[in-house]
Parts: C-alpha cells; structure tokens; sequence
C-alpha cells in the first residue's frame, strides 16, 4: 500500500468529521437541529382521539378549519417565555387552543390571568395521560393540526419568532 | 458496631428510582417483569437514563403505564411496541436492527477489521536491510568499541 493514501485515509477522515460537526453545530445555532429532540410519530398521521374536559379530538376536527394546539403548564417556566409569543399569534388570527398538562385548575386559571391568555378554548390534562397519546415530551409543545384532523407540524420547546412566523405563514396558505 | 453498619451497607440493594413501594405491582413476579421493561425504555427527559432508574415526573406515568399493562397481561412487545408507536424508535435504550441503524451496530466489526487491516499492512512490510558498513564506518566502530 502507498504511504501517502495511508496517510490520506485519516486526514480524509478527520475532514469529514469537521464538515459534519460544523453543520451540526450551525444547526443547533439556527434552531433547525436538536440533539435532544425526539421527533414527533404523528406527523402526517391523525390526531389520537381524546376526551378532556374543555374540549375533544372531534371538536378539534368539527372546527373546519386549522387548529393550533399547545400543550402547556402554570409550573413551566419556558412556557412563561413563550406566553408573549402565542398572545401575539392570537392577536394576529391564529386559532389557539390550550391543553394544560399535569396542572391543578386553579393554578392554570391564575397563570393565564397574569401571563394572558392565548386561548381560543382550553382543555384541562390532569393526569397527564392525553399527553403520553400525542408523544409529548415535555412542555410547552405545539401542534397544527389541519381541517381534517391530521397533525402536519410539530414544535417541542418555547416556540422562537421564526417557528411561530412560519407557523402563521402555513396557517394563511 | 461499624462491622455491622457496613453489612448492613452491603445488603443493601441497588437503588431504584422506584421508592415509593405503592408504585410496585404486588405480585413479584409481574414487578420483576415490569422492572425488566423499564428498563429497556428510555426517559424522555433524561435522556440516558431508563424509564426505572429516572426521578421524573413523565418517566413515573410511563412506569405506571407499563405496570398497568403487565397486569393487564400483555406481552413485552405489546407493551414496548405502545410506546414506541408514541415516542418512536428513540424510547428504546437498545436500538433495533434495521438499514438505520445497521452501521451502528457494525461498527465494532467494522473497528476492528481496520484494526486487523492496519496491522497487517504494517506488518507486511519487512524492515528494510541496513547497508553494510562501510570501512570507514568500521574502522570508527571498532574505535569506538576499542578493540
């Protein structure tokens, strides 16, 4: 074997890996990577039915046209940062419906009184167990869901300016 | 006194985050099932840490879940196969094998074939025969020695 392609092999190597650690990296700074993240099961798939007080799966699809829903909590602080984000969704058309996870009644109803509420209708997850349906990880958690109950996009985490103007783009087209 | 504080220091058992003994099933036999799955699961909070060993508040409501479902009498696969339908391939600690994940788990192989294969081609090449000394060379290593 030539010295010089035994040479060649390691530096090649060491290269690529570069290349790769760079782009991953620039993903993480732009948002479009997660190292953590785990991708949602229900992209392009239905809605899995469910039951709450405040609202139901068939309500979300009877509402005719596309819903947002976020998953949230009184005791998140992320969902704090991200209150002012989905008050401006609202505002600006965008149908948001709230699923309180793991949260008493009363300390959701004192949460959105002094953060804003967003919330076209909300739900109350209690147990917790609606949110094991629809994969949810951790909140705040946000999903559209288009006119005939499929789920098309999911985000995980506060949501930044630009995942919420997207969000607001798919929801005019 | 110290000797028997340290026995009972050995006795004790590897510490699950179960603590709370109302959340195990009562039959033994099912719980070690359960324990068994858990731990083949990962907590999606945590991240290296099984749904068994992990304090947080989603990985409890998944162990509840799992030991629901071995009281109901389902079989593991029923049972990992739920969560992974929610969660996706990620929620197993043990990767299955598939095209995805077939370099993963080549990858001893493929480490030490290029192992075997560096040696080797290292090895083949024979050392290289050294000149034969000059007789300037030897009539300096012969001063040197000083025979």
């Amino acid at each position: 074997m030539n010295r010089r392609l035994l040479l060649a092999v390691p530096l090649v190597a060491a290269g690529a890996a570069g290349v790769g650690f760079w782009s991953m990296l620039n993903g993480m700074r732009e948002g479009k990577f997660d190292p953590r993240g785990v991708p949602s099961m229900l992209i392009d798939k239905p809605m899995p039915d469910f039951t709450l007080a405040g609202f139901t799966a068939a309500d979300v699809r009877a509402a005719g046209r596309p819903i947002v829903i976020n998953f949230f909590a009184s005791w998140c602080v992320p969902c704090i940062e991200e209150a002012p984000t989905l008050l401006a969704l609202a505002r600006a058309g965008v149908p948001l419906w709230g699923i309180a996870y793991k949260d008493k009644p009363a300390a959701t109803d004192a949460f959105l009184t002094r953060h804003g509420n967003p919330f076209a209708k909300l739900a109350r997850d209690e147990p917790g167990t609606v949110a094991i349906d629809w994969g949810v990880t951790g909140v705040p958690e946000t999903y559209l869901i288009d006119k005939s109950g499929i789920v098309r996009w999911r985000f995980s985490g506060p949501m930044p300016e630009g995942a919420a103007q997207f969000l607001a783009e798919k929801l005019r087209a | 006194m110290i000797r028997l504080a340290l026995m009972f220091l050995m006795l004790a058992g590897p510490a699950f985050a179960i603590a709370d003994p109302a959340e195990a099933l009562k039959d033994p036999k099912q719980e070690a099932r359960a324990v068994e799955i858990g731990q083949q699961l990962r907590c999606l909070v945590c991240q290296n840490e099984s749904i068994e060993d992990s304090g947080a508040d989603l990985a409890r409501d998944l162990r509840h879940i799992v030991r629901t479902q071995v009281s109901e009498g389902k079989s593991d696969q029923e049972i990992i196969g739920w969560l992974v339908a929610r969660y996706g391939e990620f929620v197993r600690l043990r990767p299955p094998f598939n095209w995805g994940t077939a370099l993963l788990w080549a990858s001893p192989i493929i480490a030490l074939l290029a192992g075997l294969f560096a040696a080797f081609s290292l090895r083949r090449k024979a050392p290289a025969q050294a000149a034969p000394l000059t007789a300037a060379e030897r009539k300096r290593l012969e001063s040197l020695i000083g025979s």
